[in-house]
């Protein structure tokens, strides 16, 4: 939906650059290149581009996410169950020089819960890049070094924890880390093979049109009509208990795209048809292209840009139902870390009373969404650079 | 309009079909078959299953047949009414559902009045008042209600209500009519604990809707008609009321159909986390546990509740808007 309150005249572009003659922008607009265009138009809105870099920041959680984690996620000890987080002081006495104090638990005597009190004494300090345990960095390089980490090094006890912990005793900022680039990538998937099938079906439904269109729409209107939340839960319920952490993680990629294609069939097939008549289309196929070609090289690049709106508008949903269930235990399993797999402790509200902080793997979720919504909002407005 | 209505009812039955197909595939797919995992059941149980007894129950089933006749048959009990056994709770599947289903239906449409109720007006307040303050707090608001999943809503409101009031905000009833029988006093007291499940799972909904109906009358009020009818003199709510806003309502109005199956699904994961008795709660149990035809049928029925909903909206739509009556015969 374009925000009719914004220009989106392209010719009142914003144009950098010194070397300005008389009027420089229409001689710009006239030679630029669709893309060039769509860069423009995207550019304009703000928080589109906003949400383009926190996107981009998730994804290099995504990739180093051993290197922002400090501790092992999945180093578990009863001794530091629920300890919440750690406050960081980054000055003593006036240096920089970030450390926390040093934690005692003990048990209540009445509750029997175990309390965690700092200790202004034992100062903790705070190192960048320091040694941790040992990684793959993006999967190739060895290496132990962390964005940072206590000073004492690898062997002494771990005793930071910037997020607190979970009732096992895990490090939830480290496991956070690790959810994300489960959750995203898991969304990454799902789209991809909903593209797949978005695109196939939507194509044929759109370029070919008759009987195969008429199956291809009532299809989608029923899916449309299900409640799919309880079908994904039957279908997510029936995986094998012994499949491994890999296999259920690709089974719960294609239950959650299979039934996530609709939309995307839905925008490539309104593309096809509002282009079947189109011009150059026409001619195309009167020079004699095949129709794969006429497909490949002459329609889909004209539409690509809506393409890659609408699954980045997709994205979010995916998110969503891999947290959901996870959430409910149907999804991932541990030891997957995902944010649905960390919210699962969070169902509880007398534990989340208690310990507010294992609620906190609900933040990324929502930026996320929102990011991708912003993100695909804008992109679906640049997508047609020429309208309005 | 009979030939739309016809239409849209042949899809319905198609819909029911696909959906009792999934269901039966969801009966199916944990290895064994029900009458294996019945006599272990009751093994475990103690009692023990004669050989005739089994017999019996797996000519009722036609397991051994072919997979299509076991649907058959299985669609045959259904028809009846007989949804088979809960191996869980060793009862009939109709009796363990029971007024759960009720329930979910009443919290889904309470959803969904809700997010009319509230859709319509600030819809069209947002149109006609652009940029307003009121305008810029309706459109963070839908922001947050696309963005953040119902549920994270829920557990979100959960522990506010929990911390700052010290009180349980979830479930239906109060204590002292959980069980007890229907009366008006009871049908109050779920009145009084509606509006904070139908906000949470009407609230995505009420933002998409807020959205299309503000586009929607942005480019109506824009229209000549609309100068006209300012210039003749009319109440400025006569102009807008009488026209635009009815012009914009139609396509506003066809997305409803979509908006059913959303709620029902949401309800299922809300209703877990604010221990609401509905089906949601007793479905992740039968998943768990593989109770199969349980969960099967809650699937089945959901889905059937779901598609009635959506029928019904639709011939209402045809009866309230007559364009759709010309155009889709």
């Amino acid at each position: 939906m374009a925000d009719p309150g914004v220009a989106l005249d392209p010719t009142s572009a914003p144009l950098p650059g010194p070397s300005a003659v008389v009027d420089p922008r229409e001689p710009r607009i006239f030679v630029a290149s669709q893309w060039q265009l769509m860069w423009w138009r995207f550019r304009r809105h703000k928080v589109a581009v906003a949400s383009a870099l926190v996107v981009i920041g998730f994804y290099l959680v995504v990739l180093g996410a051993d290197f922002l984690a400090y501790a092992d996620p999945n180093a578990s000890e009863a001794q530091r169950s629920l300890m919440p987080p750690q406050r960081v002081y980054w000055f003593d006495e006036g240096r920089f020089s970030p450390h926390v104090y040093g934690v005692k638990g003990a048990r209540d005597p009445q509750s029997f819960k175990r309390v965690y009190v700092a200790d202004p004494e034992r100062k903790i300090s705070l190192r960048f890049f320091a040694e941790g345990f040992e990684y793959r960095l993006f999967g190739l390089i060895p290496t132990t070094r962390h964005l940072i980490g206590a000073e004492g090094g690898p062997g002494s006890a771990p005793a930071v924890f910037l997020l607190g912990t979970d009732v096992q005793g895990r490090d939830l900022w480290s496991r956070l880390m690790y959810g994300t680039r489960i959750s995203l990538t898991i969304g990454l998937f799902g789209v991809t093979v909903s593209l797949v099938l978005g695109v196939v079906l939507g194509g044929l439904s759109g370029f070919y049109g008759g009987v195969a269109d008429t199956i291809i729409q009532r299809i989608i209107e029923i899916l449309r009509s299900i409640p799919t939340i309880p079908l994904w839960m039957g279908l997510a319920a029936a995986l094998p208990r012994d499949w491994s952490v890999l296999q259920v993680y690709f089974a719960i990629t294609i239950i959650i795209s299979l039934l996530g294609w609709t939309e995307l069939a839905r925008v490539v097939r309104g593309r096809f048809l509002a282009m079947r008549e189109e011009d150059f289309v026409v001619s195309a196929r009167l020079v004699g292209c095949s129709q794969m070609r006429t497909i490949f090289v002459h329609m889909v690049p004209s539409f690509m840009s809506h393409i890659i709106a609408a699954t980045t508008l997709a994205l979010p949903a995916m998110i969503i139902s891999e947290t959901a269930l996870s959430f409910l235990g149907l999804g991932l399993r541990p030891p997957a870390i995902s944010w649905g797999v960390l919210l699962q402790q969070a169902q509880n509200v007398q534990t989340v009373a208690i310990s507010p902080w294992l609620m906190l793997p609900a933040v990324p979720v929502i930026v996320a969404v929102m990011a991708f919504n912003f993100l695909g909002d804008g992109l679906r407005d640049a997508a047609d650079p020429y309208g309005r | 309009m009979l030939a739309y209505i016809g239409r849209r009812a042949l899809l319905a039955v198609f819909t029911v079909w696909a959906i009792s197909v999934l269901s039966f595939a969801i009966i199916q797919l944990p290895p064994g078959d029900y009458v294996t995992s019945y006599i272990a059941q009751m093994a475990s149980m103690g009692s023990v299953v004669t050989d005739e007894e089994a017999q019996n129950l797996r000519i009722q089933y036609g397991l051994g047949q072919p997979i299509y006749v076991q649907y058959f048959k299985w669609m045959r009990l259904v028809v009846q009414g007989n949804f088979g056994m809960s191996m869980e709770w060793r009862r009939p599947v109709t009796e363990v559902i029971g007024e759960r289903l009720w329930l979910t239906v009443v919290v889904s449409v309470a959803a969904l009045l809700l997010t009319w109720v509230l859709a319509l007006p600030i819809g069209i307040y947002s149109a006609v008042r652009q940029y307003s303050v009121g305008d810029y707090l309706a459109t963070f608001v839908g922001f947050i209600g696309l963005a953040v999943p119902n549920f994270l809503l829920a557990l979100v409101l959960l522990y506010l209500g929990f911390v700052f009031f010290n009180a349980h905000i979830g479930g239906l009833f109060s204590p002292e009519f959980q069980d007890a029988p229907w009366s008006g006093a009871r049908a109050w007291d779920l009145i009084k604990h509606l509006p904070i499940p139908a906000v949470i799972l009407g609230l995505a909904g009420t933002a998409q809707q807020i959205r299309i109906m503000r586009a929607n009358l942005l480019d109506e009020l824009r229209k000549p008609y609309v100068v006209t009818a300012r210039s003749k003199g009319l109440p400025e709510a006569r102009v807008i009321l009488r026209y635009p806003v009815r012009v914009a309502l139609n396509p506003f109005a066809s997305t409803i159909g979509y908006t059913l199956p959303y709620i029902v699904s949401g309800s299922i994961i809300v209703s877990l986390v604010l221990g609401l008795p509905t089906v949601g709660p007793l479905l992740l149990k039968a998943l768990i546990a593989q109770d199969m035809f349980l969960a099967g049928t809650i699937v089945l029925l959901l889905g059937v509740m779901t598609v009635i909903g959506t029928l019904v909206s639709d011939i209402l739509l045809v009866w309230v808007d007559p364009r759709i009556r010309l155009e889709e015969t």
